[in-house]
């Protein structure tokens, strides 16, 4: 089916919640509210017209000053018995940045969603395993967020003055030359 | 004056032997190098021929690491065990007619026994080096070692049968006088049971399960580094060495051959020996590993079952000869 | 420090070890850590552990043009940069709208078939060498060797390629190049054939991976595996037959799928594949169009994000000029291009706000989903097995951690 139809039949099953329906180089995108994001996605991919079971990518996008709602989570869905294919962005503000989890419906979320936890901050309710993955536990800030440095953060990582104190204590081995030189 | 003959051959047959080993590596380089399209060992002299020697004097002058809170006493015996034990066999193998150190009538049995002991470095290598990688690795070749040996001592029963002795000249000349002139033949099940068990007592490929690099790191001997290393790879190579000695004296009609070479008493007991290693090295090159369940089945629901079937057809032929 | 050091070998949590393997660890493929809880060698959970290589080049691509961005491709799956550059060109054409040439489609459908070859190449010699067949590692890597030769005549470099240009190709493939890839593609038949003899039939290759690390389709549907692994368990899904970019669409190639899902089945869908890559790689020669081999609308490699446009302009009198700061260049929108590389899916989604620069660039790697499916392939096996199956899923850490 073409995705703009497949956009439609999705706008008349949940007036309320698509926003917009727009579309670029022949890929068309579903803005929806972030409330009832579980259904509408459990409804591609169980609606038989639809049957869209494959969950290709999951990611954040960091609308900084150019939209109303700072960040929009993405869900590119593909139907690989039917082969077509749909994109649907769901709008998450600023001010409370959580979302649905989807790992129920698809297990291979589960790590695209805590990869857009790691970078973006965008908390995902109902995911079973919650934690940063690709940045260290104690990562402070949200690296993909566009107000976040490239260079990264002026302030020292705080575990940096711990792994100095460790390397004094190993100073008393000599890891060079031969023993007693140093 | 006996005693101090007897050291003298003690230390022949550890220098020869310890050559052979060292040359063993070399020739294991060599044969997998040019299963794999490549040259193996070439910088170190013409050909690579010094690089044994080159080897030896790096990791006889590497740092000798011992990891902190490993078990001290324990970790540091448990090498030597391996080494002592492989080469204390040395004593009851005769490498030609006559040329043996200890020509003891349990031959068969003491050479069993120092193996078994062998393994005992290896389990506590992998207890006393406080890493988890060396503790599976102990605890794996524990169990393997223990079911094969009595595969491997299983599929020897039948040799003694035939021969009617443990001592090991006696084997071989009992040969001689068997009709085929080696026991290979008549004992087929009996050398198959043997050689693969062979493969899993001496820790190597398909059976490397204890030191297996791609999910143990190197297993037991991970922390060991340097010298003590190198006395585990010793045991290793010097345990190989024995087992094909075994191999040819039992199934292979030991020093005898078809025609005799002048000079060389044990012509034909070396080329059997170095054929027996050339074989080693080229199931290295060929089979991939078992898995440890795999192996464990391998050894108690095949080979042991076989081993038994040798015995009794062994036992019913020599009732209905006789 | 010292309290952890002298902790018994064994932490009596239940009767479960815990193992932490990696991240350096020989089998793991790079910096791959798992941390494993064993009962005796069955493993009781597994928990995969990224991030060692992350490199923030998603942060970085949002601050360089997409011509800049590029060579960053290069660094995801180090085996396959072709695919990777391929993947990334296609994507930017997609969303700037710019059509390449047909001989340079030809051409990058024919170095992405080679990367296939030679990442699957690299992929079989590790998969092999960690069940413990040690020549077919040595094998893989003289036929790796050639290709990666025949890619440094192609454009200087044997693994960090970036040869795609926005539009085209950098360079044009020269006569002595065809021939010698056109000798490959005739001997290479003979060298698969000589790899399966050392290990498609073998009794004890047979028992490390049939019925090992089994995935129904759905299942791995569900987990999000693409590329050989989802081919494995017989799902028919290759963005080449798909989604065709380039010149797939005009050349005949079969997609091999398995039936039972386990680690063998994977195993033979990439064995298969070389044959399809070799005979693909072939009609591309064959049928290597003349032309040019970079579009007329390529884009420089600046992509200036704010050039000035210099008219004139009817609401002023004549002869003055009218100086317009024009900072939207390209179409505003998003694209999600998806390529068929070794390892899988490899996705690029793009949000551009008409700028040079990309606003957003999501790269779906199919290495980071492989890795996470590992908790549903392991979890109840041996300890054997998990090497068994980081290898049948061949993933790249590079690409996972980005």
């Amino acid at each position: 089916m073409e995705p703009l139809e497949l956009a439609e039949i999705l706008k008349k099953r949940f007036p309320g919640e698509v926003v917009d329906i727009v579309s670029h180089r022949g890929q068309v995108s579903v803005i929806v509210k972030r409330e009832r994001i579980l259904e509408i996605l459990e409804n591609l991919r169980d609606d038989p017209t639809a049957l869209m079971n494959h969950l290709m990518d999951l990611c954040g996008v960091d609308y900084l000053g150019k939209k109303e709602n700072r960040f929009e989570v993405v869900y590119n869905l593909y139907s690989i018995p039917l082969r077509h294919s749909l994109r649907v962005r769901a709008l998450v503000p600023e001010d409370d940045p959580r979302i649905s989890s989807v790992t129920s419906l698809w297990r291979g979320a589960d790590w695209h969603e805590r990869e857009t936890y790691d970078l973006y901050g965008i908390v995902f309710e109902g995911h079973p395993d919650h934690r940063r993955i690709l940045l260290p536990e104690d990562w402070e800030g949200y690296p993909l967020r566009k107000d976040y440095p490239l260079p990264g953060p002026k302030t020292e990582w705080h575990g940096y003055e711990e792994v100095k104190e460790f390397s004094k204590r190993l100073r008393k081995y000599d890891f060079s030359g031969s023993p007693g030189e140093a | 004056m006996e005693f101090v003959t007897t050291l003298i051959i003690i230390l022949a047959v550890v220098a020869v032997v310890l050559l052979h080993v060292a040359y063993a590596t070399y020739f294991e380089r060599k044969v997998i190098g040019h299963m794999q399209v490549r040259m193996g060992p070439m910088r170190v002299g013409p050909h690579g021929l010094l690089q044994p020697i080159a080897d030896f004097v790096k990791l006889f002058f590497k740092e000798d690491v011992v990891p902190a809170g490993v078990d001290r006493p324990v970790f540091y015996a448990a090498p030597i065990i391996s080494l002592v034990a492989s080469l204390s066999s040395l004593a009851a193998v005769p490498f030609a007619r006559g040329l043996v150190i200890a020509d003891i009538n349990i031959g068969l049995l003491y050479i069993f026994a120092m193996s078994s002991v062998a393994s005992y470095g290896v389990v506590l290598a992998g207890w006393a080096s406080n890493s988890k990688y060396a503790f599976l690795g102990g605890l794996r070749s524990s169990a393997q070692v223990i079911s094969y040996e009595i595969a491997m001592g299983l599929s020897l029963v039948g040799v003694m049968m035939s021969a009617g002795s443990l001592n090991l000249t006696d084997i071989v000349e009992a040969q001689k006088a068997d009709f085929f002139g080696c026991y290979a033949i008549p004992q087929i099940l009996g050398f198959f049971v043997f050689v693969v068990a062979m493969l899993a007592e001496t820790n190597r490929t398909p059976f490397d399960l204890p030191e297996c690099e791609s999910e143990l790191v190197a297993g037991y001997f991970t922390e060991y580094s340097g010298f003590r290393f190198a006395l585990f790879m010793l045991a290793e190579y010097v345990g190989m060495v024995i087992m094909s000695t075994i191999a040819a004296l039992c199934f292979l009609g030991g020093w005898h051959g078809p025609f005799d070479v002048p000079y060389i008493p044990n012509f034909w007991l070396l080329i059997k020996i170095y054929f027996m290693i050339f074989f080693y090295f080229w199931i290295r090159a060929t089979l991939p590993r078992y898995r440890y369940d795999q192996l464990m089945r391998l050894g108690w629901k095949v080979l042991i079952p076989l081993a038994l079937a040798n015995i009794v057809v062994t036992g019913i032929v020599k009732t209905f000869i006789s | 420090m010292d309290t952890t050091r002298m902790k018994p070998v064994l932490e009596e949590e239940g009767e479960l070890f815990t193992l932490q393997m990696g991240p350096q660890h020989p089998a793991t493929h790079g910096v791959l850590k798992l941390d494993l809880e064993l009962d005796g060698e069955t493993v009781v959970r597994c928990r995969p552990v990224v991030g060692f290589l992350h490199r923030g080049v998603e942060k970085l691509a949002e601050n360089m043009t997409y011509a800049q961005s590029m060579p960053l491709t290069d660094r995801l799956d180090y085996i396959s940069a072709m695919a990777n550059n391929v993947g990334h060109t296609v994507a930017v054409e997609t969303l700037l709208g710019i059509e390449p040439p047909i001989r340079a489609k030809y051409i990058r459908t024919m170095v992405c078939e080679m990367s296939r070859i030679s990442s699957h190449l690299l992929w079989l010699a590790t998969h092999a060498l960690d069940i413990g067949a040690m020549t077919v590692f040595l094998y893989c890597f003289r036929e790796r060797e050639w290709i990666l030769d025949l890619f440094e005549e192609l454009c200087g470099a044997r693994l960090t390629t970036s040869y795609t240009r926005i539009g085209g190709v950098r360079q044009d493939v020269t006569g002595h190049f065809l021939e010698s890839l056109l000798r490959f593609t005739d001997e290479f038949p003979e060298k698969v054939h000589e790899y399966e003899t050392l290990i498609d039939t073998n009794r004890i290759w047979l028992d490390r991976t049939q019925g090992i690390g089994v995935l129904t389709a759905e299942e791995a549907v569900q987990l999000g595996l693409t590329g050989p692994s989802l081919r494995g368990s017989g799902v028919d899904y290759d963005i080449r037959k798909h989604r065709p970019y380039d010149a797939y669409p005009y050349l005949d190639f079969q997609v091999p799928l398995g039936t039972h899902g386990d680690v063998y089945d994977r195993y033979r869908c990439r064995m298969e594949e070389f044959h399809q890559s070799n005979h693909l790689i072939r009609q591309c020669i064959e049928k290597l169009p003349s032309g040019p081999i970079l579009s007329e609308d390529a884009p420089d490699l600046v992509m200036d994000p704010r050039p000035k446009c210099v008219t004139a302009d009817a609401s002023l009198s004549a002869g003055l000029i009218k100086i317009i700061e024009e900072r939207k260049h390209f179409m505003e929108g998003d694209v999600y291009v998806s390529t068929e590389v070794p390892k899988g899916e490899l996705g690029f989604y793009f949000v551009s706000d008409g700028r040079g620069i990309p606003m957003r660039m999501h790269i779906r790697s199919p290495s980071y989903i492989h890795i996470g499916s590992l908790p549903a392939l392991c979890e109840g096996g041996m300890i054997s097995d998990v090497i068994a199956n980081i290898g049948s899923l061949d993933v790249v850490l590079g690409e996972c951690d980005r």
